[in-house]
């Protein structure tokens, strides 16, 4: 039994469909995110889970109890939520406590309790502080001890990273991993940010104009997109679009402006004359100055942007595709702009999104 | 914008504030005139201070006044609040906006018609319902509460308009029913309105004469009635003597209502 199990859930708010039959279930102990671009539909969704929307259509289950009906104080969830909402009448403790007492935990237990918490998010040094006495990332800490103290079956994080700068972002993405495993319960989390989902999750629902548009693990979302939409959300890559057509021993993808199909690897039937992308991820493009055997398009040097260890070199093909393929940044001292380049890759780096 | 201070911009800040406060400050001299005269000197004196203790008509009126003030207000912050939610957060329903402008007309109806309406009211009520038994404290402290919860509605609006909800919504996810949310987050969260509010109808009702004088019967002269009834035989410096005690008292409640909200905005401000 899954802990949290939605299925078929719709929202419209009056004519934007903004979650449209979403079906999906987490299991116990999971970091699970909800990636997608803004207007997606993903904070409409945890805040169905949370209850403070109410489905259209579809049910939500939380722990095989039936909760589509439940207000949301009398869930077994509890959220985080993007602007801390800390209460700012309310010490740092008398925010932590705040759940416990509704709860009406006898004060002995509900101070060791509130003590635990703040020593689990180290804020313990802080405990009297109002709100507005804190940055930005202590109210963070804050807030997760808060939503942790009821210790809820599942909580859910809306954009728990976006307001921190980017190098408290990657201390506390490690932290947040670490309190999740420490304390068991299940995470489902918001963010529009790739990097953030694909470097904390252990499954992602990639979301687009309020449905999933795949659900899976990091390297499965990355390296196998199962649509145009996801290989293109998640990660940089290459796009071919194309018609599909009969080649000498597989099925090949003939791309306007290409003088040749490019020949598939082709794991499902594909049917031919009709559309489909290819995508290749910059990294699995490789550069050579000579045409190398089997798939080559011929490109020329736009630009080179060096990223530190890696760069990227962005170059424009002779069909008009811009490509852009990365590596390491000793390999791309040897192009220069203007350069005319061959650009391959391994079939099996290609993957086929039939549209 | 220069800060320097030329004889020109001295000029008009004295004649400014002059304006506002000489008359105050002539007042507060003139009631430790020994003189009975109320405008020739006669020397330093806190005789009319003693008159002052001594005279129980203004010592029950006064006291008429705070008690009226105190349920009045009290009545008006209960109202106001529950008319300022509705306008801000029931949004949709037939006649909102005739129910908010209905809220604001007391604000601009004039006083001597509010009390002419409201007297009307109370004669037909006792003639029809037998309540309220007659005129006096009672009527008064309802005709100000009538007023005062306008203006608590208004700041009450105000406030909450500015009010994040998401704080609702966390305390809700915390496991606290919507009655509990009320009390815990929401009214801490627009108390600076709470506070002005109840200390603004407060101050109304101290201060109205006109509505007072139209419901109130014999037994509950405020103190604007009896300083006004006294002031027509004569000003004595007595009532100037009354005039800088209730002075003193007003600035230090304003003072105190004052550094409250200023407080409470600093930290608002802070948190956000």
């Amino acid at each position: 039994m899954a802990l949290l199990e939605i299925s078929g859930v719709s929202k419209n708010f009056g004519a934007v469909s903004a979650v449209d039959r979403v079906s999906l279930s987490v299991e116990q102990g999971e970091l699970f995110a909800l990636l997608g671009p803004s207007g997606c539909g993903k904070t409409t969704l945890l805040r169905l889970i949370a209850g403070f929307e109410r489905p259209d259509r579809g049910r939500i289950a939380i722990d095989g109890g039936d909760v589509t009906d439940v207000p949301p104080y009398r869930r077994p969830v509890n959220m985080m939520f993007q602007s801390y909402a800390l209460f700012p009448h309310l010490d740092v403790v008398g925010n932590v406590a705040f759940g416990l007492k509704q709860e009406g935990m006898a004060r002995g237990r509900r101070e060791a309790r509130v003590a635990e918490m703040l020593a689990l998010v180290q804020m313990s040094d802080y405990a009297r502080r109002r709100p507005h006495e804190l940055s930005g990332g202590q109210k963070q800490r804050v807030a997760l001890a808060r939503a942790l103290a009821k210790m809820p079956k599942l909580l859910l994080l809306d954009e728990p990273l976006a307001a921190l700068d980017r190098k408290l972002r990657e201390e506390t993405r490690l932290e947040l991993i670490g309190i999740q495993e420490r304390v068991g319960t299940s995470f489902v989390f918001v963010t529009h940010d790739q990097e953030e989902a694909l470097g904390m999750a252990s499954r992602i629902a990639v979301m687009d104009k309020g449905r999933v548009a795949q659900i899976g693990s990091a390297a499965e979302i990355y390296e196998r997109p199962r649509s145009r939409f996801v290989a293109d959300f998640v990660g940089a890559v290459n796009l071919f679009d194309g018609v599909l057509a009969a080649g000498f021993n597989a099925v090949a993808l003939k791309v306007p402006g290409l003088e040749a199909p490019i020949a598939l690897l082709a794991e499902a039937e594909l049917p031919e004359g009709g559309e489909a992308a290819l995508a290749v991820r910059p990294e699995k493009l490789r550069l050579s100055p000579g045409r190398p055997e089997g798939i080559a398009i011929a490109a020329t040097v736009e630009g080179i942007n060096y990223q530190g260890g890696v760069s990227v070199v962005h170059l424009v093909a002779a069909s008009g595709h811009a490509l852009k393929a990365q590596m390491a940044s000793a390999a791309a001292t040897s192009f220069e702009r203007g350069m005319p380049v061959w650009a391959s890759w391994d079939p099996a780096d290609g993957v086929v999104l039939a549209r | 914008m220069s800060r320097r201070i030329t004889a020109f911009r001295a000029a008009a800040l004295t004649l400014g504030f002059g304006f506002l406060y000489l008359p105050i400050a002539l007042l507060v001299a003139y009631s430790f005139n020994a003189s009975r005269l109320v405008a020739v000197w006669g020397g330093w004196s806190l005789h009319w201070y003693g008159a002052l203790a001594g005279d129980d008509k203004f010592k029950d009126a006064a006291l008429n006044s705070l008690k009226i003030g105190v349920m009045a207000a009290s009545l008006a912050l209960v109202l106001g609040t529950c008319a300022g939610f509705v306008i801000e957060r029931f949004t949709r329903f037939r006649g909102r906006l005739v129910f908010s402008f209905m809220l604001m007309a007391p604000l601009v109806v004039p006083e001597v018609i509010l009390g002419l309406s409201l007297l009307l009211l109370f004669v037909a009520s006792q003639a029809w319902l037998g309540w309220p038994p007659g005129r006096g404290i009672m009527t008064v402290t309802i005709a100000h509460a009538t007023f005062g919860s306008c203006f608590v509605a208004v700041l009450v609006r105000a406030q909450l308009a500015g009010f994040d909800r998401i704080l609702e919504e966390a305390a809700l996810d915390l496991g606290a029913r919507p009655l509990s949310v009320l009390w815990r987050v929401t009214l801490p969260g627009i108390r600076p309105a709470l506070v002005s509010g109840w200390l603004l109808a407060f101050t109304l009702s101290l201060d109205d004469l006109v509505v007072a004088s139209f419901v109130s019967g014999p037994s509950a002269t405020t103190l604007p009635m009896a300083v006004y009834s006294s002031v027509r035989i004569g000003v004595t410096p007595e009532i100037n003597a009354l005039a800088t005690v209730f002075l003193g008292a007003v600035i230090v409640l304003v003072a105190l209502a004052f550094s409250l909200i200023a407080r409470q905005e600093r930290r608002r401000l802070a948190a956000g």
